[in-house]
Order: C-alpha cells, then sequence, then structure tokens
C-alpha cells in the first residue's frame, strides 16, 4: 500500500518582494486532513504562504508540495484540489451572488444544484440575486465562503475566514470551512487563541522566519504575547 | 474554447449591467468626428483624407476600450479567481480580445454612419461592404494586440499611460494598411468597389503575427 504524501510539504521556501524578504527558510509538513494555524503580526508573511500554496505566487527558492505536486510547475493539477479564502472575496461587484457563483461553477465544472446547496448553507437563497455592491459585508463573507468551497476543494487555504461574520453567521459558516468539512486546512486568524483551538499543529512566523512550529498545546501565553508585541 | 467563452459571457454580461466602455468609445468618436468636422474647415472629405481620418477616430475610442479591459479583474480579483480555477490561461486572451473586437464593432455601427453623414462627401452606400470587411481585419488586429498591451499595462501604476504608448506605436503597421486600403473605397467620382488585396494581405498577415505574439507570451503577463 502506498502512504498517501502530506497535504503541505515546504523545504527551504523562500520568498522576496524587491529587497524586502516575506519569507525564508520555511520547511513544514502538514499531513492530510489536519488544520495548519499561521500566526503572526500583520507582514509577518501569512498571506503571503497561503498565496504561494494557491498557486498564486511564485516561490524564489525552496521546495513546495501540495498532495506531493510540486508548485509552481504542476500547479494546474492542484487547483482543483484546493479553495482559497483571501481578504478580497474575488466576486464582481456588479454581478449578483448566484451570477458569481455559476461563474466559478461553470470555470470548475460544478453543477449549479451544487451553487444552491452552498447558498442554503449560508442562508443567502433570498439575497442571492441582488448585486454584490448592495450586499453588506458579512454577506459578501458568506458568498465567498461559498466560492472558496463550491468544488469541494480537499485543501482549504483561509485567510482570516471568519472576518466581517456575527456569531451567528459564523456558525452557519462552520459545516463549510470548519473542522467537520474533512478538508486540510490551513487558516489564519487576528484571534490567535481562537485558530489554535481549531488546529493540531502551529506555525509561527517572524519576519517571515519559523518563530515556533509544533503541536498548539506546547504554545505558552508568553510565547503568544511575545509573537504579537 | 469552453471557458474563454465562459469568460466572455460574464464580460458581456459585465458590460451590459455597468455600461462603462462601449457608450465612451461612442461618445468619443462622436466627438472626434465632430472636431475633425470643424478642425478640417470641412463640410465634405474624401479619399485618402476620409480613410485616415476614419482608421484614426476608431483607434482613439479603441484605446478608451483598451484602458479598460482589465479593469474589473485587477479592481475585484477577477484574476485571481481565474487563476483558481484548473483551465487553460490562454482562454482570457481569447475572451478579453473578443469583447474587445465585439465592442468595437458595436461602436463602429454608430461612428461610420455617423462619419459617413457629417464628414464623408461620398455616398457610404456602395463601399459600405468592402469597408466592412477593412474594419473588421483592423478591429482583430486592435483587439488582439489592445489586450496585450492592456494586460501588460493593468499591473502598472502608471496604466492609463502605458496603454497607449505601447499600444500605438505597435498599432501604426494596422493604422497604415486601414487607411490604405480604405482610402480608394472613400474615393469621389469613381471609387473603388473592393479593397486593394495587397493592403488587407498585409493587414491579415499583421494580425496573425500579433495573435501568434499574444498566445506565446500571454500566460507569463499572468504570473506573479
Amino acid at each position: 500500500m502506498v502512504d498517501e504524501p502530506p497535504a503541505i510539504e515546504l523545504r527551504g521556501l523562500a520568498r522576496y518582494f524587491g529587497e524586502r524578504t516575506a519569507l525564508r527558510d520555511l520547511s513544514l509538513r502538514v499531513p492530510a486532513g489536519t488544520t495548519l494555524a499561521v500566526l503572526g503580526r500583520n507582514g509577518a508573511g501569512k498571506s503571503t504562504l497561503l498565496r504561494i500554496l494557491a498557486s498564486l505566487l511564485r516561490p524564489h527558492a525552496g521546495e513546495v508540495l501540495v498532495f506531493g505536486e510540486p508548485l509552481p510547475r504542476r500547479g494546474f493539477a492542484v487547483r482543483a484540489k484546493l479553495g482559497l479564502l483571501s481578504h478580497e472575496p474575488l466576486l464582481y461587484r456588479e454581478l449578483t451572488g448566484r451570477e458569481n457563483l455559476r461563474y466559478h461553477a461553470r470555470l470548475h465544472r460544478v453543477d449549479f444544484d451544487r451553487v444552491e446547496e452552498v447558498l442554503r448553507a449560508v442562508q443567502m437563497e433570498r439575497r442571492a440575486d441582488d448585486p454584490v455592491r448592495l450586499l453588506s459585508r458579512g454577506m459578501v463573507q458568506r458568498l465567498a465562503v461559498c466560492r472558496a468551497v463550491l468544488h469541494r476543494p480537499r485543501l482549504l487555504l483561509l485567510d482570516e475566514p471568519r472576518a466581517n461574520l456575527d456569531p451567528a453567521a459564523g456558525d452557519l459558516v462552520e459545516p463549510l470551512i470548519g473542522r467537520v468539512s474533512g478538508a486540510t486546512r490551513v487558516l489564519t486568524s487576528h484571534d490567535p487563541r481562537a485558530a489554535l483551538a481549531e488546529a493540531d499543529l502551529v506555525l509561527a512566523l517572524r519576519d517571515g522566519r519559523t518563530a515556533f512550529l509544533g503541536d498548539p498545546g506546547t504554545l505558552s501565553d508568553a510565547q503568544i504575547t511575545e509573537l504579537y508585541a | 474554447m469552453r471557458t474563454a467563452l465562459i469568460l466572455l459571457r460574464k464580460d458581456l454580461r459585465l458590460e451590459l449591467r455597468t455600461l462603462e466602455t462601449v457608450p465612451a468609445m461612442v461618445l468619443f468618436a462622436l466627438v472626434t468626428i465632430v472636431i475633425f468636422h470643424f478642425g478640417l474647415n470641412q463640410n465634405a472629405i474624401d479619399g485618402q483624407l476620409a480613410a485616415g481620418v476614419l482608421t484614426v477616430t476608431v483607434l482613439f475610442a479603441a484605446m478608451l476600450g483598451i484602458n479598460r479591459l482589465f479593469v474589473a479583474e485587477r479592481e475585484q480579483g477577477g484574476f485571481d479567481a481565474f487563476l483558481l480555477a484548473p483551465v487553460d490561461r490562454t482562454a482570457m486572451l481569447v475572451a478579453k480580445a473578443a469583447a474587445l473586437f465585439l465592442f468595437l464593432a458595436a461602436l463602429e455601427v454608430i461612428a461610420v454612419p455617423a462619419f459617413g453623414l457629417f464628414l464623408l462627401g461620398p455616398s457610404l452606400g456602395p463601399p459600405l461592404p468592402g469597408l466592412i470587411l477593412v474594419l473588421a481585419l483592423a478591429d482583430l488586429g486592435l483587439a488582439v494586440i489592445g489586450t496585450l498591451v492592456s494586460a501588460i499595462a493593468v499591473h502598472t501604476r502608471a496604466r492609463d499611460l502605458i496603454g497607449p504608448m505601447l499600444g500605438l506605436p505597435l498599432l501604426i503597421p494596422a493604422l497604415i494598411a486601414t487607411a490604405r486600403a480604405a482610402g480608394p473605397l472613400l474615393a469621389a467620382g469613381h471609387p473603388a468597389s473592393t479593397p486593394p488585396t495587397r493592403w488587407l494581405e498585409i493587414l491579415a498577415l499583421y494580425d496573425v503575427v500579433f495573435a501568434l505574439l499574444a498566445y506565446a507570451v500571454f500566460d507569463f503577463l499572468l504570473e506573479d
């Protein structure tokens, strides 16, 4: 029997923006089905890491493997397996929520029944025919969740996934992006304790370097405070 | 081709919803025709001068569409959403070029009759089939070059400047060929019934060369 490759494997990953180093010498393995919480202050490199894993950015050094496929060379094979929920909802403001989701469904070859299924899951069926520009930020975030999970990705890259969501809306999206979704998850959060509660593994970044990598239970309050100081 | 049609449908729907591009191109062309009318101080022009005025009007109006071609993708995350999908990235080149071609066709449906009414001396009726052929080939070149230039410019801060600065020099051969092909059609007295084959061939060759070039480099333009 062949061992399943880890969902994510990084070996000496580095990425620069001009003179600035966004990530350097980053190595880790994330087993399939687990949750990695990425912590760090603003600008620590969290979003850059997520964009590299989504094959939207090229690494400048090191290796990135997603489900055993090297990025960016095998990006085409990986993209169908991952869903990205970023700071931007990636929705056209002049189109309705339903039109946006149907557009993404066509690109991912997903049937329209799935669109209705996710809209129902986040209770957006009744506002799905309104242009996105008329919706509240919370509603737009719910639609963004729908977009990210429309094609049932095996890897979810979640950048502040509960931003703009009230507790009730947070509960609505839980089955789609929470642990019960069954997907491997990489998540960032402005609330480190909330992220730790969901995590099996923690990566703390400081200035693009690994400040901590390990079990969330072994990360002390003092370390968390120092990380965000 | 399937992906290109999905993108094209989305682009046309966005344009119908916002009416941001084609009406601006049409208004610009109409104003330009009026300006030429007064600037040349002539009630009617024909031949090579008429062909040059029509070509320059279409070219400048096209720059408005070229500058706006990727704005929704850049401002609303359309690039990322597309790049996250397991699809051939060249589909975006085909879809954007097709959208620009259709925008130019819509522009010309209004601008060419207006040109015939306000500025052209000879009747527009007899040369119209030949003129449609010339403009279709010119639009193809404009659409391909315009998409390429717009994809480069959209990632820069000075994109409104970069578009025309890169696009206009690249489009000079198409401008020359279009004006030379249309000139005999718009001549007073005994206009040609068909455009000169030589200039049509040059225009078609120009279209093919830049279509191949755009196909070769477009993927790299979408990279980070």
